[in-house]
C-alpha cells in the first residue's frame, strides 16, 4: 500500500534556508545541504525545495544548493520558485531535481503547464496552488506571495491544471501559512475530491495531529518548514505519532 | 570503479540516476551509441516520461536491438521506470508503438480507484527466488504498470488499486517499475547488490 509522504520544505535565498510567516522577517535557519541530509536521515519521502530570492543571482546559488544537495540525497527532490518558462525547469531538472513546481507562471500562462508534461512528464509536473478564503465562501487563487489575487476560484483552477498535465498539487492555505493553526481541511477536501492527483497540504502545520487532521481529509501527503527547522519535532518522532493513529507512513 | 554506460533517452531526472550511481562507487558514463551499448559491462536505461517519446528515442538511434540482445543474452542491464515498461510489447499509454519486446507483456494504466500519478513509497514484495529484490519501500512516479511478472522472469509485487509488478529480475537483470535511485538506503543496496557490491539490505 502506498504510505503518506511527509515532505520537509526548505525555503532557500542566496544559499541559505530562511524562515518567517509570509515571507515577511525572513531570518537565516542553517545550511540547505546539512539541513536536506538531516531531514533524509530521520526518515523524510521527500524533500522540497523553494527559491524565494527572486534575483538572478539568487537563482544561480540555487542551482548550485540542488547541486549539492542531488549529490547526497537519495530520495525525490521537488524544485520551484522563479519557473517562468519550461527552460527554467530543464535547468533545475539538469541540477538534480525530480520534480518541477510552478506557481505564478502557471497562472499568467497556463499553456505552460501543458509544456512541462510534454516535455518533462505529468509525475515532474507539480503546479502549486496558494488560496485565500473568500468571506463569501470558496477559495480565490492568489499570486505573488499572497499579495495579488488572480480572480480565479481554487476548485476550477485546479481541475484545469490536472487537465493540462499537472501530476500533482501543492495546496497551500495562505489564511493558514505561518498561523500554526492546522492545515485548512475544507479547502483539502474540496480540493482532493475535485481532482484525480495526489494533493500535497500547505501551511499552517504545528503538530503530529494537523498533519493526521489532513491525511484524513484527502491529503496524499503534508509538507511542513517550521515545525522541522525550530527542532520541536523531527520526522521519526511524528512518523510515531501517525503510525499510532493508523496512518501507514514508510519506517 | 566500475564504468557504468546509462542510455540517454531525453529522460527529466538523468541527474538522480548518475548522482544515485556514482554513490555506488561507479562511474556512470553517457551512451547512445548501439556498439557502446553491446560492448559495456554493465548498462542502465533509465526512463521517464512517455512510451511513444522514449520508444522514438531509443528507435532514431538505432538502440533497440542492442538492447534487446541484452536481455536475450543475459548481460547485466538495468532498468528504471518507464525502462522497465519498453521492455514489453506495447502499452495502453501509447498504442500503435512497439515496445522493445524482450518479452510479451502489454502496460495498462492504473483503475479509477487511485490517484493517478502513483507518487509515494510502496511495499514491494518479492518472490522467494529473487536475487536482487528484498521487501523493502521504493518509491513510484508512475501511472502505468504491468500487472504480471512476464514468463521466465522472477520479481516483486505491490499493491496500488489491485497488486501490480514493481520489479522484474532474471540472471544479471533487473527492470524495476520504481526509482531504486530515490528509494533511500533500500535502493541504494539493491544499486549495489546489482553491481555486485555486497551491503546488508533493509527491509519492510
Amino acid at each position: 500500500m502506498l504510505t503518506a509522504r511527509i515532505i520537509p520544505c526548505l525555503d532557500c535565498r542566496d544559499g541559505r534556508v530562511v524562515k518567517g510567516i509570509n515571507f515577511q522577517g525572513l531570518r537565516d535557519a542553517g545550511c540547505p545541504v546539512e539541513l536536506s541530509l538531516n531531514y533524509q536521515d530521520q526518515g523524510a519521502d521527500e524533500l522540497v525545495l523553494l527559491d524565494v530570492s527572486a534575483t538572478p543571482e539568487g537563482r544561480g546559488h540555487q542551482r548550485e544548493t540542488v547541486r549539492r544537495v542531488r549529490k547526497e540525497l537519495s530520495i525525490p527532490l521537488t524544485c520551484g520558485g522563479g519557473v517562468r518558462v519550461a527552460d527554467d525547469a530543464g535547468r533545475l531538472l539538469d541540477a538534480g531535481a525530480d520534480k518541477v513546481s510552478v506557481n505564478t507562471a502557471a497562472v499568467v500562462n497556463a499553456e505552460l503547464i501543458n509544456d512541462l508534461a510534454i516535455r518533462y512528464g505529468s509525475q515532474c509536473t507539480v503546479i502549486a496552488i496558494d488560496a485565500i478564503r473568500h468571506e463569501s465562501g470558496g477559495w480565490g487563487v492568489v499570486v505573488k506571495s499572497g499579495r495579488e489575487r488572480t480572480g480565479r476560484d481554487v476548485i476550477q483552477w485546479s481541475k484545469e491544471v490536472v487537465e493540462r498535465g499537472a501530476g500533482e498539487i501543492l495546496l497551500t492555505s495562505w489564511d493558514r501559512d505561518g498561523t500554526r493553526s492546522g492545515y485548512e481541511l475544507d479547502l483539502l477536501g474540496a480540493v482532493s475530491q475535485a481532482v484525480t492527483v495526489p494533493v500535497i497540504a500547505s501551511g499552517g502545520a504545528a503538530n503530529p495531529e494537523h498533519l493526521i487532521d489532513a491525511l484524513k481529509a484527502g491529503a496524499d501527503a503534508v509538507l511542513a518548514a517550521s515545525i522541522f527547522h525550530d527542532g520541536e519535532y523531527t520526522v521519526k518522532s511524528l512518523k510515531a505519532v501517525l503510525r499510532d493513529a493508523g496512518v501507514e507512513v514508510r519506517p | 570503479m566500475k564504468d557504468v554506460a546509462v542510455i540517454r533517452t531525453g529522460t527529466a531526472n538523468l541527474a538522480s540516476v548518475l548522482a544515485g550511481l556514482r554513490r555506488a562507487q561507479c562511474k556512470p558514463v553517457l551512451v547512445d551509441d548501439p556498439k557502446k551499448v553491446t560492448s559495456a559491462d554493465y548498462v542502465v536505461l533509465p526512463g521517464v516520461g512517455a512510451f511513444a517519446a522514449i520508444m522514438d528515442q531509443l528507435r532514431s538511434r538505432r538502440l533497440v536491438d542492442a538492447i534487446r540482445e541484452r536481455i536475450v543474452e543475459a548481460r547485466p542491464t538495468l532498468t528504471i521506470c518507464l525502462g522497465l515498461q519498453v521492455l514489453g510489447s506495447r502499452s495502453e499509454e501509447s498504442p500503435g508503438t512497439d515496445g522493445i519486446g524482450a518479452f510479451d507483456a502489454h502496460v495498462s494504466r492504473f483503475g479509477t480507484t487511485v490517484r493517478v500519478p502513483q507518487l509515494g513509497w510502496n511495499c514491494i514484495h518479492p518472490a522467494s527466488d529473487c536475487q536482487f529484490l528484498t521487501e523493502g519501500y521504493g518509491y513510484f512516479a508512475n501511472s502505468y504498470r504491468l500487472t504480471e511478472i512476464p514468463e521466465g522472469w522472477t520479481g516483486a509485487k505491490a499493491d496500488y488499486g489491485g497488486s501490480f509488478v514493481a520489479a522484474i529480475e532474471r540472471g544479471p537483470i533487473l527492470a524495476c517499475q520504481f526509482h531504486p535511485e530515490l528509494s533511500g538506503k533500500w535502493g541504494a543496496s539493491l544499486i549495489e547488490r546489482w553491481l555486485g557490491v555486497k551491503r546488508e539490505a533493509e527491509s519492510c
